[in-house]
């Protein structure tokens, strides 16, 4: 019978303040769970009110200008408020220390700062949203961002403050790596997991600074027009483009990276097997994080931009997918010879696996110039986004959620429920983007709140799936949370993985180990070390 | 979706749209081939290698180097092939041929403009003659929109204080779709246009019909057709419902309140600064979003449409 320690994070220290002056990184990364799922949430009805109002062409139930406001905001919140932070600064908070057998990450009071300046910058979005929401789409093209009359400066303002809290993660996630790893852990005996946060921290602190300096000319050129980006005052409307994308191409990877840090990790977990080719998987992550900075013109191949600016995108883009299929695989040939277990953290692995797939490959054709140029703002890319960001990040997110769930709480949820929701989420997500890749393909240009009846049909198809998958989210929310009271004790390591974070009791000691804990084995010595996870216990012994 | 075209993609009616297609469809095939790999890899090896029976060690497989050098080096093979095929169609579409006809496109919310050699002018529809390359010099006169025309794989960023330059050539005599494909305020999914292929006999024609507009019509007909062509129509009624701007219906000779808060009367004066430089005064409870009508208009057009809302009686 597994039992919950009575001292544990969770319970030790108690009290409000203890919470909100807490140094200790899990329940900082918590606080950034709880704080992204609210906005997930938020951005998740805004995209349900987007797909009611297209169900059919003309006015369904909100104004053009309303609209307008929905996809900006949809598109902001889900990017710098959720997916952004969502990996790295909750489970990465959560976890990366406790695999690394440290106490706590490098600087605790800077992690605890950045989920304050989080939430700050969060007010600030908030806060735009009452002042009149922003209409310019979250990537703020001047010259439009300059003369709509929306909040567009406090919602800059806001995704600017946010990017200190991700540089701060990101800072923080490199010294912790660097120094804090415990005896006998090398670096190529780290788990990927790690591997891949590391990739993703040094994207976060170099790349965000420059996101940071745009939005700052950007709110320059709307208060005091100093005629950088206006056209008006003789400034370049098309380097506003330049400056965006040189982040917000590489932030992509930010958003990426993670994800495929934690199906590196899951997927040799659940099929007890040595994953397949660790090097090369530790160090594509650091070429895709080297070369995302040299991508970013492959997003104005028809911005006018020369010829020769846009086969030199063209051709580096390519060389970002070489190692994203490389990954997936290293991924799928894991599984020669394992043991599989079909748990829902491994079902939402392939769900990553096949969706991400796709989003990958759909990402060759906008590579491609000449295609691009069709493709170029249409349905095509939002579902191509939408497959490698939510099909991507966020399934994976899902993934690493339900991996270390009963880490995080001692408990475990409804493993039947969570599969049956897991297979809802799977079909909602096709359903919704699916037709979306072939509305784009016949020409339905992006951003549009009225179209032409020909699309009818495939904009009720994706709007069917969108509530498929908000239905499917509801359940997932309901049945975490119930788990939460009543969910049955996990066990220290209910999944049998080796690395650390599975040595100490679930939910850890507020100081995870009670003692210094030693690296003897690699991450995945499944081939060397026969570990009967704690679920399964009770069957084997039966 | 449409009646012609294929299951992806729409009819292919300019002369590099097949070049396009061609690529598009290679990438697609091969995607097909490599994506049903990693799902027949992954749905056969997740259920032949399912745990049974008690945990065990299993095998500790770490690598294959022949293995991953093939499915390092197949990839970048084909990547290859598309990245030179995409580029090549890319020049297709830049380098415009010498003997093309130019048109300048001009942008604005929530229109588009087209000036022609022969010194007319058309709104909302491109119209050009069949077989002959055509250069399209495009400009914007406020924020960035872009030309799409998918039955071409035609498409284009308009900024403005910059030309960008397209070309195309349609064989296909018809009429094709036109989309503003960057987002550009509260129009811009209205935003949409048409391009009008005609052979050579009619296209003449047409031009001829279009220098001398307005001849033979009376200033309140001329005024009607300018009205109907010239972008007025999406946003101001006759019939005395709001829309974007204000109805026309029996306005002449009445006061109208201001948003600075002055009434004044539309008389011939107002109405033509409202035609040439709308945001001087703007109506309350509208928005100052139209766009300035200078350089587009002819004087004697401008007449014409006065004259025409002179006419909406009450």
């Amino acid at each position: 019978m597994n039992i919950i320690p009575e001292k544990n994070y969770l319970t030790y220290p108690k009290g409000l303040k203890s919470w909100l002056f807490t140094l200790d990184h899990k329940r900082i990364g918590l606080m950034y769970l709880f704080a992204i799922m609210f906005f997930f949430l938020v951005g998740g009805i805004f995209a349900l009110m987007i797909r009611l109002e297209l169900f059919s062409p003309g006015k369904d139930i909100v104004s053009a200008d309303t609209y307008n406001q929905l996809f900006t905001l949809h598109g902001a919140i889900m990017i710098f408020l959720f997916i952004i932070p969502s990996i790295p600064a909750s489970l990465g908070n959560l976890i990366l220390p406790l695999m690394l057998g440290a106490k706590d990450v490098a600087f605790p009071r800077l992690n605890l700062a950045s989920w304050y300046i989080y939430v700050f910058g969060a007010m600030f979005a908030v806060y735009s949203m009452i002042a009149g929401a922003a209409d310019t789409g979250w990537t703020f093209y001047t010259p439009y961002s300059i003369e709509t009359n929306t909040a567009v400066i406090s919602l800059t303002t806001g995704a600017f403050i946010l990017g200190f809290s991700s540089i701060f993660t990101g800072l923080n996630f490199l010294v912790t790596i660097h120094k804090l790893r415990a005896p006998g852990m090398t670096w190529f005996k780290m788990p990927l997991f790690v591997w891949g946060l590391y990739a993703t921290s040094i994207i976060q602190v170099v790349a965000t600074p420059v996101l940071g300096i745009t939005l700052l000319l950007l709110i320059l050129e709307r208060v005091a027009g100093i005629g950088i980006f206006n056209p008006a005052l003789g400034g370049d409307p098309v380097l506003f483009q330049h400056f965006f994308w040189f982040y917000s191409h590489p932030a992509v990877y930010i958003m990426i990276l993670p994800g495929m840090a934690i199906i590196s990790e899951l997927i040799s977990v659940h099929s007890h097997k040595k994953i397949f080719g660790y090097k090369v998987i530790a160090y594509s992550s650091l070429a895709i994080a080297f070369i995302s900075f040299l991508v970013w013109g492959h997003h104005m191949f028809v911005s006018g931009q020369s010829e020769l600016a846009g086969m030199i995108f063209s051709f580096l883009t390519f060389f970002v997918g070489v190692p994203s299929g490389i990954k997936v695989f290293n991924w799928v040939a894991t599984l020669y010879k394992g043991a599989v277990r079909f748990t829902t953290p491994m079902l939402y692995t392939f769900a990553f696996l096949i969706l991400f797939s796709i989003g990958g490959l759909t990402g060759i054709f906008l590579g491609a110039l000449s295609v691009d140029v069709h493709l170029h703002d249409t349905y095509f890319v939002v579902a191509h986004f939408h497959y490698t960001m939510m099909g991507g990040t966020v399934i994976a997110f899902f993934a690493g959620l339900h991996h270390w769930w009963p880490k995080i709480w001692g408990r475990m949820y409804n493993e039947r429920i969570a599969k049956i929701t897991a297979v809802l989420v799977f079909i909602g997500f096709n359903l919704t983007f699916i037709p979306q890749f072939i509305m784009g393909a016949h020409g339905m240009p992006r951003r549009y709140y009225d179209y032409l009846p020909q699309f009818q049909g495939m904009h009720e198809l994706s709007t069917y799936g969108a509530y498929l998958l908000g239905f499917a989210f509801t359940i997932m929310a309901v049945y975490l949370i119930h788990s939460i009271f009543k969910g049955k004790p996990a066990g220290n390591n209910p999944w049998g993985g080796l690395t650390l974070e599975w040595q100490t009791t679930s939910p850890p000691d507020p100081h995870n180990f009670h003692e210094v804990p030693v690296w003897t084995h690699g991450p995945y010595d499944y081939d060397k070390i026969k570990v009967t996870p704690d679920l399964e216990k009770e069957l084997e012994t039966a | 979706m449409e009646n012609s075209g294929t299951f992806w993609l729409p009819r292919a009616a300019s002369t590099y749209a097949a070049d396009v297609d061609g690529l598009f469809y290679f990438i697609l095939w091969t995607s097909v081939v490599i994506f049903a790999l990693v799902v027949f890899g992954l749905i056969y090896l997740s259920i032949r290698y399912k745990k049974r029976g008690k945990t065990e060690l299993t095998a500790g497989i770490s690598h294959n180097t022949k293995l991953e050098l093939t499915w390092t080096i197949i990839p970048t093979l084909l990547i290859l092939v598309v990245f030179v095929w995409g580029f090549r169609g890319y020049m297709k579409m830049r380098v415009v041929p010498k003997d093309a006809i130019e048109i300048r496109v001009t942008a604005q919310k929530w229109f588009w403009s087209f000036d022609y050699q022969e010194g007319i002018n058309s709104v909302g529809e491109l119209v050009v003659p069949a077989g002959k390359p055509i250069k399209l010099l495009i400009s914007s006169r406020d924020v960035i929109h872009s030309l799409f025309v998918p039955d071409f794989r035609l498409k284009m960023d308009a900024v403005p204080n910059r030309y960008t330059i397209a070309w195309f050539q349609a064989d296909e005599l018809g009429e094709y779709q036109l989309y503003c494909t960057e987002y550009c305020g509260t129009e811009h999914s209205k935003m949409l246009g048409k391009v009008r292929v005609l052979s050579q006999g009619d296209y003449e024609n047409w031009v001829n019909e279009n220098s001398q507009l307005g001849q033979g019509l009376t200033l309140e007909e001329f005024g009607r057709q300018l009205y109907e062509n010239k972008g007025c129509m999406p946003c101001h009624s006759l019939d005395g419902t709001t829309k974007i701007g204000p109805s026309f219906k029996g306005i002449f000779g009445h006061e109208v309140q201001l948003t600075s808060g002055e009434t004044v009367i539309v008389d011939e004066n107002y109405i033509r600064e409202s035609i040439l430089n709308p945001q001087a005064k703007i109506v309350a409870g509208f928005q100052p979003v139209m766009p300035p009508y200078q350089g587009i208009l002819k004087p004697q057009e401008v007449d014409a449409l006065i004259a025409f809302i002179k006419s909406l009686k009450e």
